[in-house]
C-alpha cells in the first residue's frame, strides 16, 4: 500500500515548495524521556532506601517511578526482599515526618510533592532543619497560589522554598534543566543532604517534570557515595567524647550519631525545641545565638559543595543573562536570536542556592544582568539582590508567568540594552 | 494446679539478662508537676523495659507535643528519641522504624496530641499496623497551655476558669478498635502493676500496641467527679482480668486453677496470662470489646486490661517484605545498582 502510494505520487505530484527533508544525526544517542522519571532513577543510583508520599499533580509519576524501577534495580537476589520501602501517606504532612523519620535514623530518604503539599510539610520541613535532618524533597512545581493551574508550569516557588518554615530557616536548593540534571541531581542530593545534614531540595517544574525531553544519556556516578560525618561506636571509643551539636572542625557542620549505635556516649535526643551543643534543651540566649549561627555557618560551607552554575560566553557581550531549569532552550534560542542582531550576551545558567562564588563574579562583570524566570516578582532576581546588594540596581527582571513555558521571541523583545529595566 | 513457668538463666539477682541494673533505664529527673500520672508511667516503663531486658540501643522513643510528649526524656537515657511535631509523632516513627527493622518503638503521646490534632495520623499508623508501643497519657485537659479541655473530656466537665464541655469524649480506645488495632488496653495510672504487664504485654508484640492510661492532671483536670482524676479512677477502676507477663527466658511461676486463666504466646515468645476475674471476657473479641467499652461508659466505670488481642495481622515491616539487614545500616554496593544496570536504563529510553 505504502510503496503504491509512493509510486502514485512520485508520478503524478510535482514539488513546487523549497523545502526539503534530509536525514540529521543530532539526536543519536540521545534518551527520550521525562524528567520525573529521570529524578527517580537518579535517586535509585543515589541509594534512596525510603520514600513517602502524597499524590499530587505534577509530582506523582516521580514517586510512582521509584516503585516501579526499585523492585527492578534494589532486591536482594536470593530472598527477593526490598532492600527499600515506600509509602503512599495519608497526607503531606505524614510524608514528610515519616521520611525524616528515616532520614534521622540513617537511611536515604526522600519525599516528592508540588507546592500545596510543600504548604502542608512547611512544619516538618522547619524542623528537619533546625534539628539537622537529612532528606531530599522533590518539588515538581505548578502554578500557584491556591490550587492555581495544577496542570501547567512554574518557578513560583523559588523564594517560598528558600524560607520555608517559621523561624529563621534556610534551605538549600537544586535547580535541574534536563532529564540528564535530573538523574544527577537525584543522587548528588543524597551526598549534600548527608554532607551538610539538612533537607535539599531538588526544584524541578511541570514542564521537565512530565513531558518528554531528548536528553543526553545518564552518567553513572563516579565519585563514592559521601555519607557525611557520621560516628560509629569504634569512632567514639577512639575520641572519648561526643556532643551532637558541636562544630569541630569549624565549618558548621557537627558530628552525628545513627540510632543503634551502642557506645554510651553516642545517644542523644533528637527535639525541635532550643537545644546546647550536646542537644539538650536549653533556653540560654549563648546557646540559642551560638546554634543559629554555626546553622548560618554550615550554609556557607554548602557553597562549597553545591553544583556551580554552567556559563556560556558570546565573544564582545557586556550584559549578562540569567536563568535557571526550563528556561534554559528558549534563552539559548534568544542568545542565537540576539546574537544575530548585533547584541552578543553571556548566560549564567544558575544550579544551586546559596549561589556559588561564580555567581557574583558574573554579576560584577557585567553592566546589566537579565534574570529570566517564571514567576510573577521576579523571586530569583530578588534572592540574587540580596545576595550582591551593592550591584541590585544592575539586575533587571524578566519574568514570565502565564503557566506555559517563556519563548526566545518574547525574551528577545524585552531584552533591551540601555532602557530602565 | 497448672504451672505456667519459664526457663532459667543464671545472672546476679540486680541485673537483667543483657546484664543491665534497673539504674540503667532511668532517664532525666522530670520537670512535670509532682503527682502527674505520666510520671509513674515513666517509672512503669523504666521497670517494664528492665524486667524485659530490653538493649537500651535498640530501642528508640518517639513523642509529640504536650505535657506527655516531654516524658521521653525521663526514661531510658541510654535510648535515642525523637521529640516530633505535636500530633505528627505516628509518621516520624513510621519512617524511622521501617528504616531500621532492629529497633523497637515506644511512642508517648497525649490526649490532645493523639485525639485532636493528631486523631488522623494516629488512625494511619493503626490501619498500616507499625510496630510501635503507642502510649497515651490520657488526662482530659491540654495542660502544658494551661488547662484548655481536649477531645477526651468529659461531657460536662468543668475546668478551672468554670465553663462546662458541651461535647462528647472521643474514646481512644474505640478509635484503636474501628482502625482494626491488634493490641488494644486500656489502664490507669494510679494502678502501676497493671500498667507495667500492659507495657510488657505491649513490647513482645509485633504490630501497633495501643495504651491508653488515664493519667490524672493534678495541676487543671483531678477534681473529683472527673473521670480523668486520681480519687474517680480508685473509685471506679474495674479490672477485666488479672495480668502477668512471663518474658521469654524468664523465671517466674504463676499459680493457677484449671480455666481461670488464659495464655497468650506473644511474637518474641513471651507469654501473656490473663487470670479471669468477676466477668467472663474473651479479649479476641473485637465487637465485644467495642460493647464492654460503651457499657463501661453507660455504667461510669473505669475499665481497665488488655481489652483486645489479635497478633495474627502483620505489620508494616512484613507487608513491605524488608530486607533483613536494616535499610539504614545497607553498604553502598546495595545502595546504589552497578554500572551495566543503567546501560540497560539507557537503551530503554534510545
Amino acid at each position: 500500500m505504502i510503496a503504491r502510494a509512493h509510486a502514485w505520487a512520485e508520478n503524478q505530484l510535482t514539488k513546487r515548495d523549497p523545502y526539503m527533508v534530509q536525514r540529521d544525526n543530532q539526536t543519536e544517542g540521545m534518551i527520550l524521556i521525562d524528567g520525573n522519571t529521570a529524578g527517580a532513577l537518579g535517586s535509585i543510583y543515589g541509594g534512596v532506601s525510603f520514600a513517602a508520599w502524597y499524590p499530587i499533580t505534577p509530582a506523582s509519576s516521580l514517586p510512582e517511578s521509584l516503585s516501579e524501577y526499585l523492585p527492578q534495580l534494589r532486591k536482594e537476589k536470593d530472598t527477593g526482599r526490598a532492600t527499600y520501602a515506600v509509602v503512599q501517606a495519608e497526607d503531606e504532612i505524614a510524608a514528610a515526618g515519616m521520611t525524616i523519620g528515616a532520614g534521622w535514623m540513617g537511611a536515604r530518604s526522600m519525599t516528592a510533592t508540588s507546592g500545596p503539599g510543600l504548604s502542608l510539610m512547611a512544619e516538618y520541613v522547619g524542623l528537619a532543619f533546625f534539628v539537622e535532618v537529612p532528606i531530599v524533597i522533590w518539588d515538581v512545581q505548578r502554578m500557584g497560589p491556591g490550587t492555581g493551574l495544577p496542570t501547567r508550569t512554574s518557578q513560583g516557588d523559588v523564594m517560598f522554598v528558600r524560607y520555608l518554615g517559621h523561624g529563621d530557616t534556610k534551605h538549600v536548593m537544586l535547580f535541574p534543566a534536563t532529564p540528564a540534571e535530573c538523574f544527577e541531581f537525584g543522587w548528588r542530593a543524597f551526598d549534600l543532604a548527608e554532607r551538610l545534614q539538612t533537607p535539599v531540595f531538588v526544584m524541578s517544574d511541570l514542564d521537565l517534570g512530565m513531558n518528554y525531553w531528548m536528553s543526553d544519556p545518564f552518567e553513572y556516578p563516579e565519585e563514592p557515595m559521601d555519607r557525611g560525618k557520621v560516628l560509629d561506636a569504634d569512632d567514639l571509643e577512639q575520641i572519648g567524647t561526643f556532643g551532637r551539636y558541636r562544630d569541630i572542625e569549624g565549618d558548621g557542620i557537627a558530628y552525628r550519631t545513627l540510632p543503634g549505635n551502642p557506645h554510651p556516649l553516642a545517644t542523644w535526643f533528637a527535639r525541635g525545641t532550643g537545644h546546647n551543643e550536646n542537644a539538650l534543651y536549653s533556653e540560654r540566649a549563648e546557646d540559642w545565638a551560638g546554634n543559629m549561627e554555626r546553622l548560618w555557618r554550615k550554609l556557607d560551607t554548602a557553597r562549597d559543595f553545591v553544583p556551580r552554575p554552567v556559563l556560556f560566553r558570546q565573544s564582545g557581550a557586556r550584559i549578562g543573562l540569567i536563568g535557571y531549569g526550563t528556561t534554559d532552550p528558549a534563552i539559548q534560542e534568544a542568545r542565537d536570536r540576539l546574537s544575530a542582531a548585533g547584541v552578543p550576551t553571556n548566560y549564567l545558567r544558575l544550579r544551586s542556592i546559596p549561589f556559588t562564588h561564580d555567581v557574583r563574579a558574573f554579576i560584577e562583570e557585567h553592566d546589566e544582568v537579565y534574570v529570566i524566570e517564571m514567576n510573577t516578582d521576579g523571586q530569583m532576581r530578588q534572592l540574587l539582590q540580596l545576595e550582591v546588594p551593592e550591584h541590585a540596581a544592575r539586575l533587571r527582571s524578566l519574568s514570565y508567568n502565564t503557566g506555559l513555558p517563556v519563548s526566545a521571541r518574547w525574551i528577545v523583545a524585552n531584552v533591551r540594552p540601555g532602557k530602565e529595566g | 494446679m497448672a504451672t505456667v513457668t519459664g526457663t532459667t538463666l543464671p545472672r546476679p539477682a540486680n541485673v537483667n539478662l543483657v546484664g543491665l541494673e534497673r539504674t540503667d533505664y532511668k532517664g532525666l529527673p522530670s520537670t512535670l508537676c509532682q503527682g502527674c500520672g505520666h510520671n509513674s508511667i515513666s517509672s512503669q516503663i523504666i521497670a517494664a523495659c528492665y524486667e524485659m531486658s530490653v538493649a537500651p540501643e535498640r530501642l528508640v522513643k518517639f513523642s509529640g507535643i504536650g505535657c506527655s510528649s516531654k516524658s521521653p526524656a525521663y526514661f531510658l537515657s541510654r535510648s535515642f528519641g525523637f521529640n516530633g511535631l505535636h500530633g505528627r509523632m505516628p509518621s516520624l516513627a513510621t519512617g524511622a522504624l521501617l528504616a531500621n527493622r532492629s529497633m523497637k518503638g515506644i511512642g508517648v503521646s497525649g490526649d490532645g496530641d493523639t485525639a485532636s490534632i493528631g486523631i488522623g495520623q494516629f488512625i494511619h499508623l493503626l490501619r498500616r499496623n507499625v510496630p510501635l508501643v503507642y502510649i497515651v497519657e490520657n488526662n482530659g485537659v491540654y495542660g502544658l497551655t494551661k488547662g484548655q479541655f481536649s477531645a477526651t473530656a468529659d461531657k460536662g466537665a468543668m475546668l478551672k476558669k468554670g465553663e462546662a464541655n458541651p461535647f462528647h469524649p472521643v474514646d481512644i480506645c474505640i478509635e484503636a478498635l474501628a482502625a482494626n488495632c491488634g493490641f488494644v488496653a486500656r489502664s490507669f495510672a494510679g494502678d502501676p502493676r497493671q500498667v507495667k504487664e500492659l507495657i510488657k504485654a505491649a513490647l513482645s508484640f509485633e504490630g501497633t500496641a495501643v495504651l491508653d492510661i488515664i493519667s490524672p492532671c493534678v495541676t487543671f483536670n483531678n477534681r473529683d467527679e472527673s473521670t480523668k482524676s486520681y480519687a474517680w479512677g480508685k473509685q471506679h477502676e474495674d479490672p477485666i482480668h488479672d495480668m502477668t507477663v512471663i518474658p521469654i527466658r524468664e523465671e517466674i511461676e504463676v499459680e493457677l486453677e484449671p480455666g481461670e486463666a488464659t495464655t497468650v504466646e506473644m511474637h518474641d515468645g513471651s507469654r501473656v496470662v490473663l487470670k479471669k476475674l468477676e466477668r467472663q471476657y474473651d479479649p479476641t473479641d473485637r465487637m465485644a470489646a467495642v460493647t464492654l467499652l460503651e457499657q463501661a461508659r453507660v455504667n461510669n466505670e473505669l475499665l481497665t486490661g488488655l481489652l483486645y488481642l489479635n497478633p495474627t495481622q502483620p505489620s508494616l515491616v512484613d507487608i513491605g517484605n524488608l530486607a533483613l539487614t536494616p535499610l539504614s545500616e545497607l553498604a553502598e554496593d546495595v545502595l546504589r545498582p552497578a554500572p551495566a544496570t543503567l546501560e540497560l536504563i539507557n537503551a530503554e529510553f534510545r
